[in-house]
């Protein structure tokens, strides 16, 4: 079963942390992200850019509309997502639990919901 | 890829013990699970070409082992869990202990300091090997709060130090009904659901009785083999209980032709065993009652003096109003429904019984066989108010209907 893993955290205690623990820190993820991959837990996942570089589209009655984003001022900001392959939710919820930010901010774990296949792939088998 | 399917089955298969054993090794569940994915994810990168070792079980602990203790080290809570880490093993001395180390899992989900749902929960998730989902769908719950429950419950095991062992000798008799109560909860819940109609991909019952038969053969005591004789027996009827459109059918309108013959064989084989040591425990004497039943050809050729004396047996062991209903019914069915009416209106005073749908289902059904229609009705009516159930609420409302058609 596939999980995504989206991390959370308030990105001024990011913004206060020394270049040090920033650095080891991100080694901490690297690591991670290897040690996932190795047990063949890790399907993709990135880091994100933080929240003021975010770009935000509506289309309404067929008109775009850009924004900054986020819309709504909330304590935490969204960081990164791991999309994880685990056996079941506790499997990913305990790998989920090793993700470093765990520890100062939020994991929030979802199951994907897979879409219905197109019925426009034209095979003929 | 032949390999990568083989290592799939064995996944399902011997993912428990391999677990089990890794609990006891590394001394906690979650660095068990991951060092379990380790030996998996081993197996899969080397045995598609080394082949599969001839004793995969042992290789995979040995890996698992390896990878989790090197693991442990590597963390900060190294040197606060060093003492938990049990050494190695020789080989020699697997076999064996890795049998033992399942029972122990087993009654450490069952342990009495945690609560029935987490027992329910732990027991199908860690030894049955189902999924959270898959438990959460036959346990009718969601996923995210079953999951939940598991974390809360593996915490509980940690942190009130619930031990990872088999009682001993002394202690057995009193931890293993706690067990085998666990077993037969999964085993009812799947077997008359207490709501809703869910259809699932899992079949509880027959978990239940995996579940059991590892028991049996783990820990080998009567009433192991009577619950596991019992939930057999029952099982067996299943393709009878229900027709074509999911309509309960009772048991003495069944077609016994579709009982399963070699289910009632081995149930019966089982309960000769338990019946062979002594004392005979309550799961021992319901599957005997059970036998009575798959031994008799028709419905009416059932020996219900003997099904009686089996209740009384039962009723000395447990006195508790549900089994003295039962007993009513049978002394109903051997002497005539007004006996059986008799003691059941004994009965009504039990708070608990009197909220109990099954009662209110049995005084109807007697009332019926003894021609009293409105004291029928009004009885199929309170056990209706009291069913939830699908099936059996349309089961009730036919036998009501049918009185008001012979009005």
């Amino acid at each position: 079963m596939k999980y995504v893993a989206l991390v959370y955290y308030q990105e001024r205690l990011i913004d206060a942390m020394t270049e040090r623990d920033w650095q080891a820190l991100n080694r901490e993820c690297v690591a991670g992200v290897e040690r996932l991959t190795e047990q063949g837990h890790f399907l993709a996942g990135q880091a994100l850019q933080p929240v003021e570089s975010a770009t935000c589209i509506q289309v309404r009655d067929g008109e775009v509309l850009l924004s900054d984003g986020p819309f709504a001022e909330t304590k935490e900001q969204l960081a990164g997502f791991y999309l994880l392959d685990a056996r079941d939710l506790n499997e990913a919820l305990r790998l989920a639990s090793r993700i470093p930010p765990a520890r100062f901010g939020t994991i929030e774990v979802r199951p994907v919901r897979e879409l219905p296949p197109g019925d426009d792939r034209g095979e003929t088998s | 890829m032949p390999i990568l399917a083989d290592i799939d089955s064995l996944y399902r298969r011997h993912a428990p013990r391999v677990r089990a054993t890794l609990i006891r090794r590394l001394g906690d569940f979650d660095p068990a699970e991951d060092a379990l994915h380790e030996a998996f994810a081993a197996a899969v990168a080397r045995w598609p070409e080394e082949g599969i070792p001839d004793d995969p079980v042992a290789w995979l602990i040995r890996v698992g082992h390896r990878r989790g203790i090197d693991q442990i080290r590597r963390r900060q809570t190294a040197r606060q869990q060093a003492h938990l880490l049990v050494p190695e093993e020789g080989e020699a001395a697997e076999g064996r202990g890795i049998e033992d180390d399942l029972l122990r899992l087993l009654f450490t989900c069952c342990h009495p300091d945690l609560a029935m749902p987490d027992r329910l929960a732990l027991t199908l998730r860690e030894m049955a090997g189902l999924t959270t989902e898959q438990v959460a769908s036959a346990l009718l719950q969601k996923p995210a709060s079953l999951a939940q429950r598991i974390v809360r419950a593996k915490r509980r095991i940690r942190d009130a130090g619930i031990p990872y062992e088999v009682p001993d000798d002394a202690e057995l008799p009193a931890r293993l009904p706690g067990v085998l109560a666990v077993i037969y909860l999964i085993f009812n819940e799947g077997y008359s659901r207490s709501d809703g109609e869910a259809v699932v991909d899992v079949r509880l019952a027959d978990e239940a009785i995996r579940l059991a038969q590892a028991l049996a053969r783990l820990l080998p005591r009567g009433e192991a083999f009577g619950l596991l004789a019992l939930m057999l027996l029952h099982d067996a009827r299943r393709a009878a209980r229900q027709d074509a459109a999911g309509e309960l059918i009772p048991l003495e309108e069944q077609d016994r032709r579709l009982w399963d013959r070699a289910q009632v064989e081995a149930g019966l084989a089982w309960l000769e065993r338990a019946l062979a040591r002594t004392p005979t425990g309550p799961y021992t004497l319901q599957a005997s009652i059970a036998a009575v039943h798959a031994q008799a050809e028709r419905a009416e050729a059932t020996d219900w003096q003997r099904i009686v004396r089996l209740y009384e047996a039962l009723y000395r062991r447990q006195p508790s109003p549900v089994i003295a209903l039962n007993r009513a019914v049978a002394v109903a069915m051997r002497d005539s429904p007004e006996a059986g009416l008799a003691l059941l209106e004994g009965l009504a005073g039990h708070r608990q019984i009197v909220h109990y749908r099954l009662y209110h289902a049995a005084r109807a059904d007697l009332h019926r066989r003894a021609g009293h229609r409105e004291a029928a009705r009004q009885a199929y009516e309170r056990a209706l108010g009291l069913t939830a159930q699908g099936p059996e609420r349309r089961f009730l409302a036919r036998r009501l209907a049918a009185l008001e058609v012979a009005d």
